[in-house]
């Protein structure tokens, strides 16, 4: 080691106490109530999936592959390709309009961050059904937008936008914003001022400034932010149902569709199953290239 | 003014409330190392950054290299800094690092890696190229900041508190290294520092400033030995002061007596220029240039003041006295410590202050 003396920014690193035994009792609440309501439905689901719809709707338990068969159905597979398509161009505009919001927060004095945190989590004191009628309002027909554009003279017959893809990606970007602007404000937070002056200093334009140094330096954030949107938009359920009309399914209406309407539960519990499975894999395929860059970046 | 490397001409910002940069005008030579020096909230550091072009001034103008840098953004300065916190890029190697800017500027790769190397080498790390900046020492994390800057060969390279973060030795060790580096590559550098004896070790002039002025520009020697204010003189190195009235004037010297020593004899001092009789005059003087002893009679000195010693603090190379000459006056003096035989006073004891009338800085103020 060389004596130099350590920085002040530089932490000496810590390692953990370990947990004494005794107080790893405490996990067990937790660890039970995720095991009850996690970890059994999640198998009876499994069990389901496996069996075949009975006459009237129950459940039969002649064990086949037929569910996941059935998936592959065109019909179904576009109806997970668009759901794919609706939660990126979800994810990718919500990137868009939070990271600037994100690190304007951020960098503002710290007294006037709690604020616009504030605005930006005030929505979830409203009932997000009720918020989705709202948006309705907005956007149907004769509604708010199409009087104010025509009011403006901007449009001379009203845009149908309600009961579409764009109405669907409207409702889903506004809904899921918050999950990506807040993990990005927390990421930027901790990105030190004087890392973008260092760069902007030594030549790096604006762009090159976010390109080299503050995406990578805020990518735990971004990350986190866009998992935290795809994800639920992937699944969105409520939102597709009032903002897109019967024309255009998303597989959480598939879903419901088929628990509640076509009461076919075990196909229903194969397409949940193979959504989950399929976000997983996204995620593993991502951490393990992730991985792998830092390994690469560490110098193997 | 052809040999200005920077040059600010009557430059001044605010900040809210508080003017922190107060019309500044300082011209800066090609090839110095210059030192900004003053405690914290002078102003320093909004010169430095208004410098780099992180802030504008609000009125005045600044010259780099004879041109105007006005609406000159940071990334098109031929400035570069180096940051108080060092700010490397932690998801960077050291050599990606230091290549940050040439890559920035589109030099070709070949030319980088040869200059990198180069980099490299002038501050000693070379090896180090492949690690991560938290995989370094602090004083490993300094070096990697400077060449990052200096690998640009820019016009001007700014310091902001150099040494600020390295423990003492290193300090010392990196305050001859670092002017060492100047001397080889030539460029301007300027370096802000609260720091006086960083400020004098290191270079060629020194401004002193304080809540947003400029007090004295100088030579290190200049602002050492003749300081222009009580500021200045205090607040590099250390100073005993003295404040009185003049009461006689004969040629160049003139009598003080002290409004703290009403008993003793008026003092021989240079006197200031434009002061007569009955201005008011400060002595400054360093706590090394008076002579202390126990005898009544020693020659060779023009003043003599009787104190009695209150504290001795054995200092290693030296012995500091604290010194009572009056209810209200104290001073200290610097006795270097010598062999065996060596007088040493205690506390309690009487003791004779004497010193030469031009080792007095006499302030007219």
């Amino acid at each position: 080691m060389n004596p130099d003396a350590v920085p002040p920014d530089r932490p000496e690193s810590f390692r953990a106490a370990p947990v004494p035994r005794r107080s790893s009792l405490l996990l067990l609440p937790a660890l039970a109530w995720l095991g009850l309501f996690f970890f059994v439905p999640l198998a009876l689901m499994l069990a389901i999936s496996f069996a075949s719809r009975g006459t009237y709707g129950g459940v039969v338990w002649t064990l086949s592959l037929a569910n996941y068969a059935n998936v592959l159905d065109p019909l179904y597979l576009k109806v997970f390709l668009r759901s794919v398509l609706l939660a990126s161009v979800t994810t990718a505009l919500c990137l868009a309009l939070g990271f600037p919001i994100a690190y304007y927060i951020a960098r503002l004095p710290a007294r006037r961050q709690g604020i616009w945190l504030l605005l930006v989590m005030i929505p979830f004191w409203t009932n997000f059904l009720v918020r989705t009628y709202a948006w309705i309002f907005i956007l149907r027909t004769e509604g708010l937008m199409n009087q104010v554009l025509a009011g403006l003279g901007l449009i001379g017959s009203p845009v149908d936008v309600l009961y579409t893809e764009t109405a669907i990606v409207i409702g889903l970007v506004y809904g899921y914003l918050p999950f990506m602007i807040l993990p990005l404000y927390a990421a930027v937070e901790r990105l030190p001022p004087s890392l973008v002056e260092a760069a902007w200093d030594l030549y790096a334009s604006r762009w090159a400034v976010l390109w080299r140094v503050t995406v990578p330096l805020t990518k735990p954030g971004l990350v986190a932010g866009c998992i935290l949107v795809f994800i639920p938009s992937l699944g969105a359920f409520i939102t597709p149902d009032l903002m897109g009309g019967a024309r255009t399914m998303m597989i959480g209406n598939l879903i419901q569709h088929e628990f509640l309407v076509a009461r076919d539960w075990p196909f229903g519990s194969a397409i949940s199953l193979l959504l989950m499975a399929s976000v997983l894999l996204g995620l593993a395929i991502y951490l393990r290239a992730e991985g792998a860059g830092k390994r690469l970046a560490a110098g193997g | 003014m052809a040999e200005s490397s920077v040059e600010l001409r009557d430059v001044s910002k605010r900040h809210g409330d508080t003017c922190a940069v107060d019309r500044v005008s300082l011209g800066i030579r090609r090839g110095e190392f210059f030192a900004i020096l003053g405690p914290s909230g002078s102003g320093k550091t909004t010169i430095l950054r208004m410098l780099a072009g992180f802030e504008s001034p609000d009125a005045g103008d600044i010259l780099i290299d004879g041109r105007s840098v006005r609406g000159v953004p940071p990334n098109q300065r031929p400035v570069n800094l180096v940051f108080q916190t060092y700010a490397l890029f932690p998801h960077l190697t050291v050599a990606g690092n230091i290549a940050f800017g040439l890559e920035m500027r589109r030099v070709p790769r070949a030319d980088i890696a040869a200059r990198v190397e180069e980099a490299l080498d002038m501050v000693r790390l070379q090896g180090k190229q492949d690690r991560l900046p938290a995989q370094l020492s602090g004083g490993e994390q300094q070096r990697v900041a400077l060449a990052r800057a200096l690998v640009n060969r820019p016009a001007v390279l700014l310091l902001d508190e150099p040494l600020g973060a390295l423990d003492q030795q290193l300090r010392m060790d990196m305050q001859v290294e670092l002017k060492t580096i100047q001397e080889r590559v030539g460029l301007t550098f300027i370096c802000v520092t609260h720091h006086q004896e960083e400020a004098l070790t290191m270079s060629d002039r020194v401004a002193v400033m304080r809540q947003g002025r400029l007090l004295q520009v100088g030579s290190p020697r200049d602002i050492y030995e003749a300081p222009q204010s009580a500021f200045v003189a205090n607040f590099i190195g250390r100073s005993n002061s003295l404040t009185g009235r003049i009461e006689t004037v004969s040629g160049l010297r003139c009598t003080v007596r002290a409004v703290d020593l009403p008993a003793a004899a008026p003092v021989v001092a240079t006197c200031p220029a434009g002061a007569g009789i009955g201005s008011p005059a400060t002595l400054m003087l360093r706590p090394e240039r008076l002579h202390l002893s126990a005898d009544v009679q020693v020659d060779g000195y023009d003043n003599m003041l009787p104190a009695r010693v209150s504290k001795a603090i054995y200092n290693g190379s030296e012995t500091q006295y604290l010194l009572a000459l009056s209810d209200r006056l104290s001073w200290q003096v610097l006795v270097p410590n010598a062999g065996n035989g060596q007088k040493r006073f205690q506390p309690g004891e009487s003791v004779f202050l004497r010193w030469r009338a031009d080792e007095a800085v006499v302030l007219s103020e």
